[in-house]
C-alpha cells in the first residue's frame, strides 16, 4: 500500500486509483476506488450504487467544470500531474475549492515531486500522492517551504497587502 | 527605489534557504537533471556552453549605488570579473560555480535583489521605462504599478508552470519606451473621460520564432482592477495554452488561434467571478507603495544650467556626448545621464567589477544613490544636476562610460550568441564589433543619427531582432553561420516586426551590408527623416537592389 500525505501527516492509503481505460464490468462493490472522469461520466448511476467510497480523478486537458453538478458524491478528488511542469491542475484545483466549493479531499496524483507541495497546498490540495521513487516523509518540510505569501489563494484568502 | 519589510524580506530568504536545499539534493544525487531544471530555472540559472548563467532579477530596472557594489563583490568573487546587462533589464553572470550560486543568492538577498522567476515557464520579471519618475511626457510613474505586479507575480501558487515564459511590460507614458507591444501582456496607462486612471490592456505580443505585436483586449480597465484581470488573463492561458508544442506554447499563439476578441471574451467571462475579490487594489495599498517613488527632495533652479550650455558651445567632445547621452530631465536643472556600454569592441551590455563600483560612485556622488538598467543595455544616472555634467562626463571618460553613442547605429542591442549561448545559429558579439567599427567616425555616426540595429544568434531573439529598425539574425546554413537582415522593425507605440530583405549573408560580408543600407538611407532622406521613417517612405527596393546587386 502506498503512503501519501494527508494534511500534514504521512498515512497508509486506503484508496486504489483505477486506470485511465478501467471498465464498469470488474468492479467491487465495497473498497475505496478513485475512478477516471470518463468512467464516471458514463457510468454515473452504477457508481453511485455501490457500497465503497467513490472518488474522480482528472487528468490535466479535462476541466473541473465537467464534474461541477457531481461534487456531492465524491470523497475524494484527485488531479493528475502527467509531468510535473504541466501546470493546468493547479487551476482546476482553484475552481473546485474557491468557485465551486467542494470541500472532500483534494489530492494531487502522477509527477508529484516535493518542491511543487508549497503550490498544491495553496492551490487547495490537501493530500499528496508523491511519486513512488520520493520519500513522503522527507518531503512533509517542503510544505513549510515559505513563511510568508504575497497573494490571496486557496489557503489564505486574503493577499498580503490586506494583512500587512 | 521600493524597500523591503520584514514581510518581503522574510520571502526572499525563504527562497534562499530552499535554494540551497535543492542544490544540495542535487548534487547529493537525491533527483535528475530533468528534475533539477525547472527549479534551477525559475532561479535563473542556465548551464550553458562553458558553465552556469545566472539570470539575476532587476524588478524594472530599479538599482542604487549599494545593490551595484553588491553586484561588483559577486562579478569580482564567483565570475570572471564581468556583469552582463540583459534587454529585459536584468544581470547575468556568465561563470558562476552551482556549488556558488546559494550563498550568491544570500548576498543577493542582503540588499533586497533575487533571482526569483526569472526563467522557467513562470511570470518573469515585469519592465517598464528608464526614464519612469523623471520623464516630462509621463501619465503617470509605472514603476509603483511594476512592485505591485511583482508582488502578485511572486511565488504565485497557480501559475508557476505555465505553458512557457510569460512577460509583462508597463507604461505610464506619451511615448512607449517600455516595449510593451512585444510583450505577453503589455499595460499601458490612460485616464478615461472622467480622468480616472486605468489601463489599456494588450495581450500576446512576443518576439521569438513567431514574433507578433500585441491586440488590445481593454482599453480601459479601471487601476482597481489590475490584478483580478491579469488573474484572469493568466488562467485562461494556463488552462487552454498549447503544451504539446514549445514552439507554439507562448500566449500570442492561443490569441491568434482564438482571435483577441474571442480571448478577450474568455478573460472577461473568467475575469466576472475574480472582479471585486480580495485581490482587488486599495488606495492604501496604492499609496504605501507609491510613496517609495516620490520624486526625491530636489535643488530649484530656474532653468539650464548656464555654465553647462558654456561648456557645451566650447567643448566639441562634451557636446557630442550632452547631445547623446543627457537627456531632458522634468527638473529644470536637472538632467538625466546614460552610461554607455557599448564601446566599440565590448559585448554589447558588459560591465566590468570596477565599472560597476565606479557607476555606484557616480550614482552616489551626482544621483542621489539611484541608477537605472535600461532594456537597451545600458544604465541611467537618473537625476544629475546639469552643472555637475561636465565634471559626470570626465569621469565616465575616465571609465569607458563616455562613448557618445547612446541611441545611434553603434549603440547595438545584442544577444550573448554562439560565445556563450547554446542554442546559438552563430556568434553575434563579432558582428556587432564589425559593424562598430565599420562605423568609428564619430562624425559619420551622428550624421547617420538615430537607429536601432538589434543582433539575435538565432531565433530566440534575445536580441530583439525583430524590432531593430535594422534587425540581425545568426542562421545556420549546412553547418556555417549566416546572417539574416530585416529592415522596419519598431518597438514603441507603433510597433512593427521587421521585414526580412533576402538571402543571408556570410559575417565578413556583414558590415559593408550595413554600410550599404546606410547608404541608400543617406541618399534618400529628407532633413527631417530618421533612417526608419526613409524605409517607410521608400519601401524596401531600393535596400534590396543596392545590397544585392554589388553581390553580384
Ligand atoms: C545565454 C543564455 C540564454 C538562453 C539559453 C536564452 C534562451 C531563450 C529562449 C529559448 C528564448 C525564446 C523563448 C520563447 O520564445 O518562448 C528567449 C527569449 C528571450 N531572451 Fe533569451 N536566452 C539567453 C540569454 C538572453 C540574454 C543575455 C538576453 C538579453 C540580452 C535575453 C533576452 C531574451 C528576451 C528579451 C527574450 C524574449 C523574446 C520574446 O519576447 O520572445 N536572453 N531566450
Ligand atoms: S537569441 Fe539565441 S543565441 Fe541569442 S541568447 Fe537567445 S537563445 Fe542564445
Amino acid at each position: 500500500m502506498q503512503q501519501i500525505i494527508k494534511g500534514n501527516q504521512v498515512v497508509e492509503d486506503t484508496w486504489q486509483l483505477l486506470p485511465k481505460d478501467a471498465s464498469i464490468e470488474n468492479l467491487t462493490n465495497s473498497g475505496d476506488i478513485i475512478v477516471p472522469l470518463a468512467l464516471w461520466l458514463e457510468h454515473a448511476h452504477a457508481l453511485k450504487a455501490r457500497d465503497g467510497g467513490l472518488g474522480v480523478w482528472l487528468d490535466a486537458d479535462e476541466e473541473a467544470e465537467s464534474i461541477i453538478d457531481d461534487l456531492q458524491h465524491f470523497q475524494v478528488i484527485a488531479l493528475n500531474f502527467p509531468v510535473f511542469s504541466d501546470g493546468r491542475n493547479y487551476s482546476n484545483a482553484r475552481l473546485l475549492r474557491d468557485r465551486y466549493g467542494y470541500q472532500g479531499e483534494l489530492r494531487s496524483i502522477g509527477d508529484v515531486l516535493r518542491d511543487q507541495l508549497f503550490f498544491m497546498h495553496r492551490c487547495g490540495f490537501d493530500a499528496y500522492a508523491l511519486r513512488e521513487d520520493h520519500d513522503p516523509h522527507a518531503a512533509l518540510a517542503s510544505l513549510q517551504d515559505f513563511s510568508e505569501v504575497y497573494q490571496a489563494a486557496t489557503d489564505q484568502p486574503l493577499p498580503l497587502f490586506r494583512r500587512r | 527605489m521600493y524597500i523591503y519589510d520584514e514581510y518581503d524580506q522574510r520571502i526572499v530568504e525563504d527562497r534562499a534557504k530552499q535554494f540551497r536545499d535543492q542544490v544540495r539534493r542535487y548534487l547529493a544525487g537525491e533527483f535528475s537533471e530533468a528534475e533539477f531544471l525547472p527549479l534551477r530555472l525559475q532561479n535563473g540559472l542556465y548551464i550553458q556552453r562553458y558553465a552556469p548563467m545566472l539570470r539575476i532579477a532587476v524588478p524594472y530596472g530599479v538599482l542604487s549605488s549599494e545593490r551595484l557594489r553588491k553586484l561588483a563583490h559577486i562579478a569580482r568573487h564567483y565570475d570572471k570579473g564581468f556583469a552582463h546587462i540583459t534587454t529585459r533589464q536584468n544581470i547575468h553572470f556568465n561563470w558562476p560555480n552551482l556549488e556558488d550560486v546559494p550563498d550568491i543568492l544570500e548576498e543577493l538577498a542582503s540588499v533586497q535583489m533575487h533571482a526569483i522567476q526569472t526563467s522557467g515557464n513562470c511570470i518573469r520579471n515585469t519592465t517598464t521605462d528608464q526614464f519612469a519618475g523623471i520623464a516630462a511626457d509621463e501619465l503617470i510613474d509605472p514603476r509603483p504599478w511594476c512592485e505591485i505586479v511583482r508582488q502578485w507575480s511572486t511565488f504565485h501558487p497557480e501559475f508557476a508552470f505555465l505553458p512557457r515564459k510569460f512577460k509583462i511590460a508597463i507604461n505610464g507614458a506619451e511615448e512607449d519606451r517600455a516595449a510593451i507591444g512585444i510583450h505577453d501582456i503589455g499595460l499601458n496607462a490612460v485616464r478615461n473621460d472622467a480622468g480616472e486612471l486605468g489601463f489599456q490592456v494588450l495581450v500576446g505580443g512576443g518576439l521569438g520564432r513567431t514574433p507578433m505585436v500585441g491586440a488590445e483586449i481593454r482599453a480601459f480597465l479601471p487601476w482597481q482592477h489590475l490584478l483580478t484581470y491579469l488573474e484572469a488573463i493568466l488562467r485562461v492561458y494556463n488552462r487552454y495554452g498549447r503544451r504539446d508544442n514549445k514552439f507554439k506554447a507562448r500566449i500570442k499563439i492561443l490569441v491568434k488561434a482564438l482571435t483577441p476578441a474571442v480571448f478577450g471574451e474568455k478573460v472577461e467571462a473568467e475575469w466576472q467571478n475574480l472582479k471585486d475579490g480580495s485581490a482587488t487594489l486599495t488606495e492604501a495599498e496604492l499609496q504605501r507603495v507609491a510613496k517609495y517613488f516620490v520624486t526625491p527632495e530636489l535643488e530649484s533652479f530656474a532653468g539650464d544650467d548656464a555654465g553647462y550650455l558654456d561648456k557645451r558651445s566650447s567643448d566639441q567632445g562634451f557636446d557630442n556626448w550632452a547631445m547623446r547621452n543627457v537627456h531632458p530631465h522634468r527638473a529644470p536643472g536637472y538632467a538625466a545621464v546614460t552610461l554607455s556600454l557599448k564601446p566599440t569592441a565590448i559585448s554589447p551590455g558588459d560591465i566590468s567589477d570596477k565599472q560597476l563600483d565606479a557607476a555606484a560612485d557616480l550614482a552616489d556622488d551626482y544621483s542621489l544613490g539611484e541608477i537605472r538598467s535600461t532594456h537597451y543595455q545600458n544604465l541611467v544616472l537618473p537625476y544629475v544636476r546639469q552643472k555637475d555634467l561636465y565634471e559626470v562626463w570626465q569621469k565616465c571618460r575616465q571609465m569607458g562610460f563616455a562613448t557618445p553613442n547612446i541611441g545611434l547605429l553603434t549603440d547595438i542591442i545584442c544577444c550573448p550568441g554562439g560565445d556563450y549561448c547554446s542554442l546559438a545559429n552563430a556568434k553575434s558579439i563579432p558582428i556587432a564589433e564589425s559593424i562598430q567599427r565599420q562605423f568609428d567616425d564619430l562624425d559619420y555616426l551622428h550624421d547617420i543619427g538615430e537607429l536601432e540595429l538589434n543582433i539575435s544568434g538565432c531565433m530566440n531573439a534575445c536580441g530583439h531582432h525583430h524590432v531593430g529598425h535594422i534587425g540581425i539574425l545568426g542562421v545556420d546554413k549546412k553547418g556555417q553561420e549566416f546572417y539574416q537582415v530585416s529592415l522596419g522593425g519598431k518597438s514603441g507605440r507603433d510597433a512593427a516586426i521587421g521585414q526580412i530583405l533576402g538571402p543571408s549573408f556570410a559575417a565578413d560580408q556583414m558590415p559593408t551590408v550595413v554600410q550599404k543600407l546606410i547608404d541608400v538611407y543617406v541618399q534618400n532622406r529628407t532633413p527631417e527623416e530618421r533612417f526608419i521613417d526613409t524605409f517607410e517612405r521608400i519601401g524596401m527596393a531600393p535596400y534590396k537592389e543596392r545590397v544585392y546587386a554589388a553581390n553580384h
